[in-house]
């Protein structure tokens, strides 16, 4: 069956459905120095919100806003001490509702 | 004097029935929520198995915010283009008492957490739970996010989740082995209420549950669609070390699932309302921590009482029969001034009891066998191809008999007669 007649969503809008109560400190944070390192870079295909990213310079970009706290990328990660993972403050980040 | 006889962490199914239990036995109970309310950061594939709520909640089901009990469970082998289902329908399991339910985590851990709560315990919302309090090796309460807010207690329940930061810093974990896990990927799709009705053969409030095997591509896991009101919710579950390592990311492998000819007209002009995510412990009793420490016990996704067997997919009732029998014991140990880990023994002789424990134990080598190669990718080729040539009218060819078709799959899929046996006589006694 060809997928044209069921048009996939953007990345962006899938996100978009999805409530984050944003807090200002990061709860998550990526040490781009030691991923540099990495050659695995499981993070950057597992992660359900797609955070990680390349950059030109061979480290990892990182942005903790839209995370679903779901521990996937600390999990997958060779390198220690590259992620630094915790909850977010009482009340903040990803809020479910039809799930 | 402490705080509270007891604080639980995590107000999801095991955290809500473990306060529900210490408060209804006299105990002052505090439930801590990180979330703004209980269910906000929780999901799951599906379906709520209501029995074990029973002794705790009587006619439970006429106030459980459900979105449809389950009539139909089907489960349906794919390969890439292909799909053998089998379909069970039953009325009875949409009467009183019912079996199993659709329902939305927020409004239903919401509710369990309201009877806690109805029970005398004290549920605070928005607050998390950053350490523990010990003295010496001894738990004696948390740290909390708030301003001045430790809180202290005789005895701690976990039940904070996979990823239980708590259970590690109490030592009860080994190192966590990423095989042991597989992330949890779902859309809800909003449907009208006739279409799903339609679509699926369903009236009322009764629903459909279809869970996949054979469409996560090379990573090993499976999928489900399932009905809510007017809504569907369509997911899958891949093991964490092979989705990192195969270069495409879940929402493609997801893409795929709807894309498929038996799945894409069931969700046509559906819109998502909602994706969500979350990681699941898969390999059950083999990864369970020490559930038991002085002052602390572990409960529900926290302790890895996830039941992830394949024909067996459940893991909100684990929650909520494990949270109870730890409040119970919490209460116990409270009352008999011993909250030692030799005090709180009663959690494990409970659980060892009821059906927690013995379908772990007895279930302990299913979710190794259902992440295999052969039931992954061998098995739904194989039930696809036999279909395909027994129900391929080949005239004027005559009908080549199911053996030798059973034979011709079984060799185009590499799979040998003694290995099909040795791993049937395996699953056999997983199963039996």
């Amino acid at each position: 069956m060809s997928t044209d007649s069921y048009p996939e969503i953007s990345f962006e809008t899938r996100m978009s459905s999805v409530e984050f109560r944003v807090h200002e400190r990061a709860h998550i944070t990526v040490d781009s120095k030691i991923c540099a390192d990495c050659s695995t870079r499981g993070c950057i295909t597992a992660c359900p919100a797609n955070l990680f990213v390349s950059t030109a310079d061979g480290g990892i970009l990182f942005n903790y806003e839209l995370c679903f706290e779901c521990g996937t990328c600390y999990m997958v990660c060779n390198e220690e001490g590259a992620i630094s993972w915790s909850y977010p403050e009482g009340g903040h980040g990803v809020v479910f509702h039809s799930s | 004097m402490t705080d509270f006889d007891v604080i639980v962490v995590g107000a999801g199914p095991a955290g809500a029935a473990a306060a529900l239990e210490a408060a209804r036995a006299g105990r002052s109970v505090c439930l801590l929520e990180r979330g703004p309310y209980p269910g906000s950061k929780n999901m799951y594939g599906g379906v709520v198995y209501g029995r074990v709520l029973d002794s705790l909640i009587p006619n439970w089901w006429e106030e459980a915010p459900i979105q449809r009990w389950v009539t139909r469970r089907s489960t349906m082998l794919m390969t890439g283009d292909q799909a053998v289902t089998v379909d069970y329908r039953c009325s009875s399991w949409g009467e009183a008492p019912y079996n199993g339910a659709t329902a939305f985590r927020p409004e239903f851990d919401a509710w369990l957490a309201s009877k806690a709560e109805a029970a005398g315990a004290v549920l605070i919302c928005s607050t998390t739970a950053t350490g523990l309090l010990r003295d010496g090796t001894r738990v004696v309460g948390v740290r909390t996010d708030r301003p001045d807010g430790d809180l202290t207690a005789q005895v701690v329940i976990c039940c904070d989740g996979v990823n239980s930061f708590l259970a590690k810093e109490a030592g009860l974990y080994p190192p966590s082995d990423p095989a042991n896990y597989t992330l949890g990927v779902k859309e809800t799709i909003l449907l009208p209420r006739e279409v799903i009705d339609e679509r699926f053969a369903v009236r009322g409030d009764h629903g459909v549950d279809i869970e996949i095997l054979g469409c996560t591509g090379e990573v090993p896991g499976g999928g489900f669609l399932y009905t809510n009101a007017e809504s569907l919710a369509v997911g899958l579950v891949l093991s964490l070390p092979k989705l990192a390592a195969c270069g495409r990311r879940p929402e493609e492998i997801l893409a795929e699932l709807k894309a498929h000819s038996a799945i894409a007209p069931l969700i046509e002009g559906g819109q998502v309302k909602e994706y969500s995510a979350h990681v699941i412990p898969e390999a059950g009793y083999k990864m369970m921590p020490e559930l038991i420490g002085d002052g602390i016990l572990v409960a529900g996704d926290a302790a890895a009482m996830c039941l992830a067997a394949g024909i067996w997919l459940e893991g909100v009732n684990f929650a909520i029969g494990s949270g109870a029998a730890a409040g119970q014991a919490a209460a116990r140990a409270v009352q008999r001034r011993d909250t030692s880990s030799a005090g709180l023994q009663d959690y494990r002789r409970r659980l060892d009891s009821n059906f927690v424990m013995s379908d772990h134990r007895k279930l302990r080598e299913a979710p190794h066998l259902v992440m295999s190669d052969l039931a992954q990718q061998q098995l739904p080729r194989i039930a696809c191809g036999v279909m395909e040539q027994l129900f391929t009218v080949t005239n004027p060819d005559p009908k080549p008999g199911l053996r030798k078709i059973i034979r011709g799959q079984m060799k185009l899929n590499n799979l040998k007669l003694r290995d099909a046996i040795s791993q049937g006589m395996k699953a056999l006694r997983t199963f039996g």
